[in-house]
């Protein structure tokens, strides 16, 4: 039987449907399954994505993007393909994206994560005979902590920092990370600032129904605590990793630092970031996780993508699966996170995490 | 064990000089005396012999996670660590137990030296059961035998003295000797370690040696250092620097990194010297023209043909004769010279060393020079003589502490290396902090001259991994990532696009490199991103540096090996 979905030059392509998949060159139909950058790109004629994520689509794309949103588990029928999108647990309104046709089905994953967090829908599996995933932490080297000792980990860095009359600045990816960061810790501990591009995102998680504590920007602190010597002592910052060593980070006066993302299990990746803790939470799925999302989908062939490729598809080969690898571009998202990971090879194109 | 391993986690995770003494305080005040003991030596660097065999160590790591080979070095390329990459890829541990680092180091971890490879595999697969991810880190650490803290000497010193509430600069002489493997670190020498000043100390035991003094870089020119006549002027000898004790009418030789090497220099050992006598020198390898002064002496290469000799024949003892240039006097007749000025210990050297005439015992020249400028013609003829430049004492100077300045300095006044401008040819990824990065680069020349025509090849003649940035190695990262022609397991040969400037020390000729050629100190001075490959230097520019008396390069490799001053 024909491949159902190929790779083109401009992204992932549904023969029968005629639509593409978090496509990275402008087309006429466009399936995204979430907003991160590497996925949500601009300038396709016709968007297709979650209710869930419509608003931060829109707000990153722009307001006037011909966009159809459809609920989880909603289908519509589109060129004799049946389409439904399923939560992925990876960001607010994030989908795997379910097509049916002919009595076959593929599912494509996109980004996604099993351990449910609270400010997303929890990843659901959805069966399949073709399970197009995600390989960004696909090597058992990857294996996450529950994110509840995690935060505890953070709590006690940030009331450590606070006893001590210093400001804890913690950067992380500033859509998804951070809002599940701002939900998980204890808000009793300190204030909370966050950069200008977190603050945003913030709102529309709250617009979302997604409970985050209160939290101002570096203006709003300013205008309220003016002239105190150590404003922020005490507080804890969310900004994104670019905003390390800019001029933007002088008013903290004396502060710790720390980075939150799966790329700080590894020692090595830590000590090049030379920050002051590195707190391992990913929204993506670890190794285990690849695993069991894998076989909870029963689907026999598996197509990798972006990530550790070539180690996947080796794995599941020898574990009986009909596995290979699509070359695609994702996993170069936005210039703030991609610095946090290993450097890029042809098969490791690491992005947010 | 959880205690250390929350030591070293707070040791590894932050930068802070200030941050590090404070967790390595806290630890001191609430460990357990044995185990503080074994912390002592490991933080002050002590490396047990291996526990395990690597390969073996790994297998049952690949057993436990139920992971194949090949993931397995995928893994290990990827963190760039094997104790961490064990740690990694192990499933949760299904209990939890506290035990101390002694109780690891004595009972679970020594019995398993040279033990069947199936009592191995399930002692570790107990120990896994029951360690979590930092436990079992530790764990491959300590089994593996090169375990490494981020932490000074000097800090540990510190932060003991400041538990202790002592002098630092006595902790410091009763660390003496620590790491040395032929004392086990129990609860009773932490106690003596830490116990109260009885104003026994100054007595040395047995044949403990002193810290040694450490000299600093001279980056300036001297002649901020005031009037030439203010310090007394040596060479700084090619060779293993060492304190040679006499007490009790036995002699001890002490490596600068405080290992015992005297079976490895029958020579220094039969020397004859009074009772309480401690002389720090430089251990060299003589020439038949040696004689009393050391004006000519051997090139590092043929120290190290003894170094690498677990066996000394008579025809070695014969061929490589050892001996030691002694270039100051801590102790005579028992008393303890170090708070004497540099000038009167060299006094007191001179008369020792005639006294004792013997071919072993050198005594270092000084070196008269009416100005400095005078002094730095001298210096350039450094590499004609075989050593690496000079050494300036202030002539009051008092011996300090490991790397101190408040009692007078010592300068390293080093020539300027030897340099080359190579290709990168391959290059590997880095450890640790450089895990996943390449950053281990093998360099080339040209076979050929470009005016010679014809078909020219690239011949490797060094590795190095030092002298670039961070910033700097990130591009040539990207650039041997897009340039790479194979790959072979963790070595990428590259196409050929970048030119280095390569500096070493030494140069000498070798049968086991390919380019006949080996380099000592090989480190990369600068990109050369003005040259193109093609202006890249030629093996006859790399042989024009050869000494005129051509040396041949030992059997251990030309890596360094001996620690500097």
């Amino acid at each position: 039987m024909e491949d159902m979905v190929v790779v083109r030059k401009e992204g992932l392509y549904c023969v029968p449907g005629d639509f593409y998949i978090d496509p990275w060159r402008p087309v006429a139909r466009a399936v995204i399954t979430h907003a991160h950058a590497d996925h949500a790109r601009m300038g396709h004629a016709h968007y297709l994505a979650s209710a869930p994520g419509a608003g931060i689509l829109r707000a990153r794309l722009g307001a006037d993007i011909h966009l159809q949103a459809l609920d989880y588990e909603e289908s519509i029928t589109h060129n004799g393909v049946r389409l439904s999108l399923h939560p992925a647990g990876h960001v607010l309104g994030s989908a795997q994206l379910r097509m049916e046709w002919q009595g076959c089905i593929w599912v494509a994953s996109g980004d996604y994560k099993l351990e449910a967090d609270g400010t997303c829908t929890a990843f659901a599996p959805v069966r399949c005979h073709t399970f197009i995933t995600e390989s960004t932490f696909g090597m058992p080297i990857y294996r996450w902590q529950p994110q509840a000792e995690i935060f505890e980990d953070i709590n006690r860095w940030w009331r450590a920092n606070a006893a001590e009359g210093r400001a804890s600045v913690l950067f992380c990816y500033s859509f998804g990370k951070a809002q599940r960061i701002l939900h998980g810790i204890d808000p009793g501990i300190g204030p909370i600032v966050c950069h200008g591009a977190v603050e945003p995102l913030n709102r529309l998680y709250r617009e979302a129904g997604v409970f985050l504590p209160p939290t101002a920007t570096v203006g709003e602190a300013e205008a309220t605590r003016r002239g105190k010597s150590n404003a922020y002592a005490g507080s804890l910052i969310i900004a994104p990793p670019s905003a390390a060593g800019s001029p933007w980070m002088r008013r903290f006066g004396d502060y710790s630092d720390a980075f939150a993302s799966g790329w700080m299990r590894l020692r090595g990746t830590r000590r090049r970031r030379a920050v002051d803790r590195g707190f391992v939470l990913s929204d993506h799925a670890d190794w285990p996780a690849l695993q069991e999302a894998i076989a909870a989908s029963s689907a026999e062939r598996v197509i990798v993508t972006h990530g550790q490729v070539a180690t996947m598809v080796r794995w599941l080969q020898q574990n009986g699966l009909d596995a290979r690898a699509f070359t695609t571009e994702y996993g170069d998202d936005d210039a703030d996170d991609s610095s946090a990971a290993p450097p890029a090879t042809a098969q490791e194109q690491p992005g947010h995490a | 064990m959880r205690e250390f391993s929350r030591l070293y986690a707070e040791l590894d995770a932050t930068t802070s000089t200030t941050r590090k003494l404070a967790a390595l305080q806290d630890y001191f005040q609430r460990a357990d005396a044995a185990d503080a003991a074994w912390a002592v030596y490991f933080l002050a660097g002590g490396k047990p012999r291996q526990a395990v065999p690597t390969g073996l160590l790994k297998q049952c790591a690949m057993a436990y996670a139920q992971i194949d080979e090949w993931l397995f070095e995928e893994c290990y390329h990827s963190v760039g660590d094997l104790a961490e990459t064990i740690a990694h890829i192990l499933p949760p541990p299904t209990r939890t137990s506290d035990f101390g680092l002694a109780y690891w180091m004595l009972e679970r971890i020594a019995p398993l030296r040279g033990a069947e490879p199936e009592v191995i595999r399930s002692a570790l697969f107990a120990a896994w059961d029951e360690l979590d991810w930092q436990g079992r880190f530790l764990l491959a650490k300590l089994i593996g035998g090169g375990f490494r803290v981020g932490v000074s000497r000097l800090l540990v010193t510190r932060a003991l003295a400041a538990v202790a509430q002592l002098d630092p600069k006595l902790l410091a002489q009763r660390m003496v000797g620590w790491t040395d493997g032929r004392a086990r670190p129990d609860a009773e020498r932490f106690a003596r370690l830490i116990g109260p000043d009885d104003g026994q100390d100054h007595r040395l035991q047995g044949g403990q040696p002193y810290p040694f003094f450490l000299a600093h870089p001279l980056i300036e020119h001297p002649r901020q250092l005031g009037p030439v006549g203010q310090w007394q002027i040596e060479w700084k000898y090619d060779g293993i620097r060492a304190q040679l004790v006499r007490r009790h009418g036995s002699n001890w030789l002490w490596s600068r990194g405080e290992e015992l090497i005297t079976e490895r220099f029958p020579e220094l050992a039969a020397l004859d010297l009074p009772d309480g006598t401690v002389i720090d020198g430089e251990i060299v390898i003589r020439l038949p023209d040696s004689g009393q002064q050391a004006e000519r002496v051997a090139p590092f290469a043929d120290l190290q043909k003894r170094i690498g000799r677990k066996n000394l024949t008579a025809r070695m003892l014969g061929e490589l004769p050892a001996g030691l240039i002694a270039y100051d006097l801590l102790e005579q007749d028992g008393h303890d010279l170090r708070g004497l000025p540099q000038q009167e210990r060299r006094a007191r050297l001179e008369q020792l060393v005639q006294r004792h005439a013997a071919p072993a015992l050198m005594l270092a020249p000084q070196i008269v020079a009416a100005d400095w400028d005078a002094l730095e013609q001298l210096r350039a003829t450094s590499r004609q003589r075989g050593v690496e430049g000079m050494m300036l004492k202030q002539v009051d100077a008092h011996y300090g502490i490991g790397r101190t300045r408040n009692v007078g300095t010592w300068w390293k006044w080093k020539v300027d290396p030897y340099s080359i401008d190579a290709v990168l040819i391959y290059a590997q990824a880095g450890h640790g902090r450089r895990a996943s990065l390449y950053t281990d680069y093998t360099f080339a020349v040209w076979d050929t001259p470009a005016e010679a025509g014809g078909e020219r090849k690239l011949v490797p003649f060094a590795k190095a991994y030092s002298g670039l940035t961070d910033a700097e190695i990130a591009v040539v990262d990207q650039t041997i990532r897009k340039t790479t022609i194979e790959k072979f397991g963790p070595v990428r040969s590259v196409r050929p696009s970048m030119v280095f400037e390569i500096g070493f020390e030494g140069i000498a000729l070798s049968t086991r490199h390919k380019a006949g050629i080996a380099v000592r100190f090989p480190r990369i001075l600068r990109q050369r991103v003005d040259k193109s490959v093609d202006q890249a230097d030629t093996l006859d520019n790399l042989r024009a540096l050869l000494p005129s008396s051509p040396v041949t390069e030992s059997e251990e490799d030309a890596q360094p090996a001996q620690q500097d001053h």
